[in-house]
């Protein structure tokens, strides 16, 4: 039996809520639909993909406000209302339709996550009841709803502390006070920002992880989780804000799991039906956690948690709000299995946001809790270090690796003068100590000088998992740098390369590294085209070097073209010059290792079943996923 | 002089090229072959190989005693992040015979953390290998099935070795896993059996097929002091404990291979109330006469859909067996089954009323996995009271 079913969208992308409430809300539509129901939609965004004619059964381009809605549940009379795929617009608009009593009237049914437990998940106060019920841990805070409140509170609170205003987008007005005067400036910008002015003071855990749940539950109340992410970035900085890994990379299996079990926990008892976003901070020396935000709906972290396992979460969360189990949804990605299970991954996943400060130059860089990034990049591979780098590739940004001229001073070539660093160290302690969108290359520059991973750990509080591998980055970028040095050592040179590619670095980040240009590759080919059949490489590969070297000389002595292009070659190049002698050698091993990249598939099962899906990404193996036609 | 010099060729670049140092290969009995580096300690290690799908969990599975006579594969690529620790150990020793991995971390982090992988795989003379794509090995399992391989650091004997050792499918291995002498556990651990600290209000009797220490750990935070027997007890040796309820616990290999063990249990249906965990789901069904069969590729991981029947709910389980009961043969066995697995429909869960019996074919004690059947332990000891 179809429904008439109104869907809001998310209105205009502003930051903390950009194009994943299209995705979702595109998703949402297109899985009522084919459950049977009339989507009738509701946006002010033209340059979404929802507002698109094939996507709902009717659209209205109107002003996602009480009174447009309003104007179009009459002319409309939909059953069913699901607000929990527009972001917080279509949340806030939902509340306030509910509490005008539009939905009442026209006898409209809130399909999906009960409005009761939005409203239970998102007033502080009524959050914090709730997990002290379950006997959930939540950081001490102060609810504050006016002046006088916040003055009161200035000599109790712990410094630093957070300020975390009440139903507002992508945090805005928040942020971190570290004396009483900052707890007033920003704790009264809140109360203006607030919708319900209402802002929360709450005890700062800077330097804990911070990790997130993204939980799934039905109408029947089974939960499944889809995903755990862990922030590069430890708490204190909006998630939004943070590089984010999926999935978590340093929580053992015990603390994974006790993790999970609070996430669920909660969405069983807010009665959640559809998506949901659990963030919670974990302690880096003990297994204290707490619990510091329920986002009863899609969220930006639903996109990415969609996108990084393959589980369509906004089709499974649309579908559960018009009553089906997971049990009954199918697995699309197989084929063959249910909607209820967990995603296993087989990679990792990288995302790094994109903040506009290349557009904005006067802007304030430093990061905290309100978010500042405009979109984000995601990278998928197999090792964190490649994953990572292809996060950066993908950014748009001047920087192509870990190499950053602010911090590090010119880019270096072999065999060229050093890098001179415009930083002094105590300036770059302070470049890595607060987060800004840059910090990740002033941690590069800190493992560069040589700086132990316990000194720069202590500045930033990143856990040193991910700064060994950083470390290891630049290390492989160093050898590079220096590489003529391993030239009397080919098997390390041909290492180094080797590492390198296997790391993530590209042909032409290593070329660009080593100084081999595009003129030293042509005069190569060239001569080892005019050479070629003159000897056997084979032989010499063989291990006959000398009697093929031998051959090779009396064959060029007797062929007056290739004695001609070999001389020409030599005379331009200075084969005692080991830093041409270290790029000479490294332009063969750069063809002979920079190819072959295989393609794998994101199939939500770490390969357990077979899979029809179209999200692939490269990676160096032996085996693609991905036939070719 | 002029240089000679070759094309990207170094003079002593090639003469002494050779075999990479530390080159270690997984030879599979069908031939294919995946070359990688050397994990742990040197030696060659023939097992059945399988694969897990978890992300998390390798010291819980590296110490699982129904790994035993495997080699196993994990499809998470980055393994031992976080360490090795004290606590997390579900055995005294390391079971499986081989590990292959996709890359093992170096410099873990984690505040328990106290070695790294490598380290403890050296320290216990485990072979395994690293590097190679476990993706690929994945699907070649998932299309062929389970198969039996080698980890050597020569290919060229791989086939002749694999020839002279035994199928895994023709070997005991719960006999070699099982303790050799009674022990007890209790809330503190592991203790004598005449321990003065015996004050838990219930005391089970756990037939040691290859138990997990999170099984006696969870049995114990519930109240229930375990006493563990070797798997060749007989029925009268479990008895003569006099305890409220008995246990078959997980273990490794092919259950039709346990005739002695079926038999016994087959002398305690109706005697005390039972609670069959993996293996003990399929001897439960054997001794009720029911039968098994193998699993093309089993079920290995933490991400498993089980169907309660009963109350129509999901859970996701943790699961690690190759065999599976058959619902065929359960009828008239007054056999029920309870419990279904969402993906491929499989028996998940037996219940027998009559005999007061239930089994489930995952793992409710998680280690590793999710918590979320820890609902069975306390619905095991509603059944002793």
């Amino acid at each position: 039996m179809g429904m008439k079913i109104l869907v809001i969208g998310s209105g205009p992308i502003v930051i903390g809520q950009a194009a994943e409430f299209d995705y979702a809300g595109t998703q949402a539509c297109k899985s009522l639909r084919e459950e049977g129901h009339e989507v009738v939609l509701i946006n002010s965004n033209p340059a979404t993909i929802m507002t698109d004619e094939e996507t709902a059964d009717r659209v209205y381009i109107e002003p996602l406000t009480p009174e447009f809605c309003e104007r179009v549940i009459e002319r409309e009379k939909p059953e069913g209302l699901l607000p929990t795929l527009g972001g917080q617009t279509g949340l806030n608009l939902a509340s306030a339709l509910a509490q005008r009593g539009v939905l009442e009237k026209h006898n409209v049914k809130m399909l999906g996550t009960p409005l009761s437990a939005i409203q239970q998940a998102e007033d502080r106060e009524a959050f914090r009841a709730l997990m002290r019920e379950l006997n959930e841990p939540v950081p001490e805070s102060w609810i504050v709803e006016s002046e006088e409140q916040l003055e009161a509170i200035l000599d109790e609170v712990p410094y630093p502390c957070i300020v975390r205003p009440a139903y507002t987008l992508g945090g805005t007005g928040g942020g971190i006070a570290t004396t009483r005067e900052d707890l007033r400036a920003i704790g009264s910008n809140g109360l203006k920002l607030s919708m319900r002015s209402q802002i929360m003071v709450e005890r700062s855990l800077l330097g804990w992880k911070e990790v997130e749940y993204e939980v799934m539950r039905d109408g029947a109340g089974n939960c499944i989780t889809i995903c755990n992410m862990e922030n590069f970035d430890p708490m204190g900085v909006h998630t939004g804000d943070s590089i984010v890994i999926a999935p978590s990379q340093t929580l053992s299996d015990i603390e994974y799991h006790m993790l999970r079990t609070a996430a669920l926990k909660i969405i069983r008892a807010l009665k959640i039906e559809g998506g949901c976003n659990v963030q919670l901070a974990l302690s880096p020396e003990s297994f204290d956690y707490y619990i510091i935000e329920v986002n009863p709906r899609v969220s930006r972290s639903s996109a990415l948690a969609s996108k990084a396992t393959g589980y369509p979460i906004a089709r499974v969360a649309a579908k559960i709000a018009v009553g089906k189990t997971l049990d009954e949804i199918e697995n699309q990605v197989t084929g063959t299995t249910k909607a209820c299970f967990e995603p296993a991954l087989d990679y990792c996943v990288v995302k790094i946001p994109r903040w506009p400060f290349d557009k904005f130059e006067s802007g304030d860089r430093t990061l905290f809790t309100q978010m500042k990034a405009t979109g984000e990049v995601m990278a998928i591979d197999r090792s964190f270090e490649t994953a990572f780098l292809k996060a950066i590739r993908g950014l748009e940004v001047r920087q192509k690796d870990l190499w950053h001229e602010k911090f590090a001073g010119r880019r270096s070539v072999m065999g060229g003068p050093p890098a001179d660093s415009p930083l002094s160290d105590e300036e770059l302690e302070q470049a890595i100590r607060v987060p800004t969108d840059e910090r990740l290359w002033a941690i590069a520059e800190g493992l560069r000088r040589g700086w132990d991973i316990g000194r720069i750990n202590r500045l930033c509080r990143v856990d040193t998992w991910f700064l060994e591998k950083m470390k290891e980055l630049v290390a492989v970028e160093q050898a590079l740098l220096h590489f003529e040095s391993f030239s009397t050592t080919p098997e390390i040179m041909d290492s180094v390369l080797r590492r390198a590619f296997e790391l993530g670095f590209s042909y032409d980040q290593i070329a660009s590294y080593l100084g081999v240009t595009g003129e030293l590759v042509a005069d190569m080919e060239r001569q080892k085209e005019a050479l070629s059949g003159l000897a056997n490489p084979e032989a010499i590969q063989a291990g006959q070097f000398d009697r093929g070297i031998e051959a090779l000389g009396v064959a060029i002595a007797s062929n007056p073209v290739a004695k001609s292009e070999f001389d020409a070659f030599w005379s331009k190049y200075d084969a005692n010059d080991p830093v041409f002698l270290a790029r000479f050698f490294a332009v063969g091993k750069l063809k002979e290792h920079s190819g072959g990249a295989v393609f794998k598939m994101v199939d939500t099962c770490a390969g357990e079943f077979e899979s029809q899906t179209p999200y692939f990404y490269s990676t160096t193996g032996i085996e693609s996923d991905l036939v070719s036609q | 002089m002029t240089p000679m010099l070759m094309f990207g060729q170094l003079p002593s670049a090639s003469t002494r090229a050779g075999k990479l140092a530390g080159a270690v290969y997984l030879v599979l009995s069908d031939g294919t072959a995946f070359s990688g580096r050397r994990l742990g300690a040197e030696g060659d290690a023939i097992g059945e190989v399988v694969f897990n799908t978890g992300m998390t969990g390798y010291q819980e599975i590296l110490t699982d005693p129904s790994y035993a006579g495997q080699l196993v594969t994990l499809t998470y690529p980055l393994i031992g992040n976080y360490g090795i620790n004290r606590d997390d150990f579900q055995s005294d020793r390391l079971q499986p015979v081989g590990l292959i991995v996709r890359e093992a971390c170096a410099k873990p982090s984690n505040w328990r953390s106290t070695m790294t992988l490598d380290e403890l795989l050296k320290e216990r003379g485990m072979v395994a290998i690293q590097g190679i794509d476990t993706r690929a090995l994945t699907r070649h399992i998932r299309s062929a099935g389970v198969t039996m391989g080698i980890l050597t650091s020569d290919p060229s004997s791989a086939a002749q070795k694999l020839a002279e050792t035994d199928s895994y499918d023709d070997e005991d291995f719960v006999y070699k896993v099982t303790t050799r002498a009674p022990y007890a556990w209790g809330r503190e651990g592991r203790e004598a059996v005449d321990s003065p600290s015996d004050v838990l209000p219930y005391k089970v009797v756990a037939l040691d097929c290859g138990l997990k220490h999170n099984i006696l750990n969870r049995l114990a935070s519930l109240g229930a002091r375990t006493i563990v027997l070797p798997a060749t007890s007989t029925a009268d040796e479990v008895l003569a404990w006099n305890p409220d309820g008995i246990l078959l616990s997980p273990g490794p290999g092919d259950p039709a291979r346990l005739g002695s063990v079926i038999e016994t249990v087959k002398a305690l249906l109706g005697e005390r109330p039972i609670f069959g965990i993996c293996l003990g789901n399929q001897l439960l069904c054997r001794a009720l006469g029911g039968e098994t069969y193998k699993l093309k590729y089993g079920h290995r991981g933490a991400n498993h859909p089980v169907k309660d029947l009963l109350d129509g709910t999901v859970t996701i389980t943790s699961q690690n067996h190759g065999y599976a009961v058959n619902p065929e043969t359960l009828e008239g066995t007054g056999a029920e089954i309870t419990q279904i697995n969402l993906n491929d429909n499989t028996v998940e869960g037996l219940r027998h009323v009559k005999h007061q019996a239930v089994s489930i074919q995952y793992h409710p004690e998680a280690a590793p996995g999710p918590w979320d059947s820890r609902k069975y332990f306390t619905q095991f000891i509603e059944m002793l009271k």
